[in-house]
């Protein structure tokens, strides 16, 4: 490309960035229109951008320079002379007792400023071992009636809360119905499946996402963030996945309506775990 | 008309009162020397700035609340929901907002750019040896950059309140959980309580446009001050040495060049925010605690963190009544360590190596053997678990299932990293002992770079000749 080649170029796209610009405007006016503002947006920006990268390439003088490269560090003389500047008015270095003063007097100030850290969030306390399940809450759908759930079919599933009520979602729960013949639990566990009706905690035990999908075949419920399986006839233990504890099981029985109720709380913290969870 | 125009006395008025003049012109001649991959850290700025002027536009727009709202905007099957305030907002923004859709999508693919180019410039820094003294210091700074870049792709992907950025923050809340004692502790400070929490959707607001951006800010300033206080290094040319930088003036090349390239970057993200769909969270609808969609899929620089999550094994064991979280090793120690092997590696391959020199120009990256194998076999880490973290839908594509594909990436991301490491480490030895007598030794400061004025060429009947340029 010659010099005058060039520069008629660049003076095209720099004419067709205005035209975009302008045109832009106009589609803007006229009701706007997200792809065609994309393209005209980048024919705007890419003919200055074009423009001027041809211009610095083919119409400026390329000449290469050389600038020399000092050492980074001071100098050893210059290194004296700023330590003088910083001891000599001061007396800075001789005050060991007061330099140590003021650091601790500094480290009083940290503790006091841990103050408005603290109300950032309240003491953790019991919240995580409890949810908002009680004695008698009534199994219900988010915001519905304990007897929507009171005759699921075989392999049906239903998210439950106490008494409808959503405002701690720690306690979604899973209902679901299976074969009560398949069923495998401890003794203890066995009383709380009345019918074939089991209840488990829809928290994943993993990293705390809603364990949303319930492959009825298989008898397992899976979470959809990280893939842990649960085995629902055995107790919802992690049979795959990065999961390694059990849904917690909520203690349910039948009323003579066929709805449920909570005959307690979960036996142990539900969701994801920590150091200190053990009682 | 007088003999100097309005540009030259206004010039000259402001250098009456600032003396500006003498220190721009010791700027115009700072000397950029002139390589592809110098580029990076320049694109990756850029791509800030358009992050900040697109994201204070949403700003205007957006409502940082999780207070229930009923939507009644123009998408119907929408209609009637109750979603949050910031989930309405961003609808808005989206549907009614003109050229609101087209920020927000340009602020997101930006943002993916982003963190990858920073990856790149990262990559470019670490293999070629830039890190080295002087510049160590710099170094920490820029993985701080990463850092930070990674924070503020978190914070601002979980801003509207879908049902996908909802399952982040979810999990992130998992993670600090699981941190030795003090996690419920640090959990609830960060969230205001226990998940879900009102608090969290201001917070991460406040943190997203005014406390990340503010540090990344400082951080870049420092980056840039530090680079002008070095000087840049420069690859083994003719004329380069470790005591000179060759190539343009800052003032016109560099300047043309460098706005010629924040343009084209701006074109290319225009265009892809304009055509490309991404985030369509009226899809995906409001969030739900006790609901989640499948398949999950983060933004990709996430994706390694979720595939540690998913493909480490199911172990929490209880010892001495005290447990210890299965997402303890993967979520805290996993990512803990691998960060600390990057910020601290100009030390250690000091120490490693002995040279404690100062560097100015730059290694090939075939010279340094163990630096090569390493880089490489840190990136195989995070490749393996990026797709670890797309197990489900890889299955989905494979026709496996993902039980299986989960075990294939436990071995793999063992086994992977150690086989990278010795092919590249052979591969380089080798290279390097091929090479012998002919390239100039990288650690030997009397044959650092080629002499100028001698360059070595092949004649017509193969053998090499040295020539005088």
């Amino acid at each position: 490309m010659s010099e005058r080649a060039a520069e008629r170029f660049v003076g095209l796209l720099f004419a067709l960035s205005f035209l975009a610009g302008i045109s832009l405007l106009f589609v803007y006016i006229l009701g706007g229109q997200t792809q065609v503002e994309g393209v005209l947006l980048m024919i705007c920006l890419g003919g200055i951008g074009l423009g001027i990268v041809i211009w610095a390439h083919r119409l400026m003088p390329t000449k290469i320079h050389i600038e020399p490269r000092g050492s980074v560090a001071t100098t050893p003389e210059e290194m004296r002379r700023f330590e003088d500047a910083l001891t000599e008015e001061a007396g800075f270095s001789r005050r060991k007792l007061l330099i140590g003063g003021l650091l601790g007097a500094f480290a009083g100030l940290g503790a006091a400023l841990a103050i408005p850290v603290f109300s950032l969030g309240p003491a953790p306390g019991r919240s995580l071992f409890v949810t908002s399940w009680r004695e008698g809450s009534a199994l219900a759908p988010p915001d519905g009636l304990p007897e929507a759930v009171a005759d699921l079919p075989i392999g049906g599933v239903f998210t439950v809360f106490p008494d409808g009520d959503t405002s701690d979602p720690n306690s979604a729960t899973l209902l679901i119905r299976v074969e009560p013949e398949l069923l495998e639990l401890d003794p203890a566990a066995a009383e709380w499946a009345p019918d074939g009706y089991i209840a488990y905690s829809k928290i994943c035990t993993h990293a705390g996402c809603p364990v949303g999908l319930y492959r009825a075949s298989q008898h397992t419920l899976i979470c959809p963030c990280h893939q842990s399986e649960f085995d629902v006839l055995h107790g919802a233990q992690p049979i795959s996945g990065p999961a390694a504890r059990a849904l917690p099981q909520l203690p349910i029985a039948r009323r003579a309506d066929g709805t449920f109720v909570a005959l307690g709380d979960f036996p142990e913290p539900v969701g994801p775990a920590f150091w200190n969870m053990t009682r | 008309m007088t003999e100097r125009g309005v540009p030259e006395r206004a010039m000259g008025w402001f250098d009456e009162r600032t003396g500006a003049a003498r220190v721009v012109r010791t700027a115009f001649r700072k000397v950029f020397p002139d390589h592809w991959s110098f580029l990076l850290g320049e694109i990756a700025l850029f791509c800030f700035v358009i992050l900040l002027a697109t994201g204070t536009f949403m700003t205007f727009f957006y409502v940082p609340s999780g207070a229930p709202v009923t939507y009644d905007g123009p998408y119907p099957p929408l209609q009637g929901a109750e979603v949050s305030a910031a989930f309405d907002s961003v609808m808005h923004l989206s549907f009614e907002v003109q050229a609101g859709l087209l920020m927000r999508q340009i602020h997101h693919w930006t943002a993916l750019t982003f963190v990858a180019v920073v990856v790149l410039h990262l990559m470019r820094v670490f293999f070629t040896g830039a890190f080295r003294r002087p510049r160590e210091l710099n170094w920490i700074v820029g993985f701080g950059l990463l850092v930070l870049a990674l924070a503020e792709g978190f914070t601002g992907y979980s801003l509207p309140d879908d049902l996908l950025s909802g399952t982040g923050a979810r999990i992130l809340y998992s993670v600090l959980l699981s941190v030795p004692f003090i996690g419920p502790w640090l959990a609830s400070l960060l969230f205001g309580g226990e998940f879900p929490t009102d608090a969290i959707i201001p917070r991460l607001f406040v943190l997203h446009v005014l406390f990340l951006p503010g540090l990344v800010i400082g951080a870049i300033t420092v980056h840039l001050v530090l680079l002008v206080l070095h000087k840049h290094t420069q690859h083994r040319g003719p004329l380069a040495r470790e005591d000179n930088v060759v190539g343009r003036y800052f003032w016109p090349g560099q300047v043309f060049l460098s706005s010629g390239l924040f343009f084209l970057t701006a074109a290319v993200l225009a265009v892809i925010g304009g055509l490309f769909q991404i985030n369509p969270i009226w899809l995906y609808g409001p969030f739900e605690a006790s609901v989640v969609a499948s398949p999950a899929q983060p933004d990709w620089y996430v994706g390694w963190l979720d595939g540690a999550l998913r493909i480490f094994p199911p172990f929490e064991p209880v010892i001495l009544g005290i447990t210890i979280p299965s997402v303890f090793v993967p979520g805290i120690v996993l990512p803990g360590i691998l960060f600390t092997i990057v910020a601290l590696w100009p030390f250690a391959e000091a120490r490693l190596s002995k040279d404690r020199a100062e560097h100015h120009l730059l290694d090939d990256p075939w010279d340094h053997p163990v630096r090569l194998a390493t880089g490489l076999a840190i990136l195989t880490v995070f490749g393996v678990l990026t797709l670890a973290g797309g197990n489900d839908v890889l299955a989905f594509y494979f026709g496996t299932d993902v039980h299986t594909l989960t075990v294939v990436f436990r071995w793999l991301s063992l086994i992977l990293p150690v086989v990278v490491w010795l092919v590249a480490w052979r591969f380089a030895l080798a290279r390097r002992g091929a090479g012998e007598g002919t390239a100039p030794g990288p650690d030997d400061p009397e044959t650092e770079g080629r002499r100028p004025g001698s360059a070595v060429r092949r004649n017509a009947a193969g053998g090499f000749e040295e020539v005088e340029s």
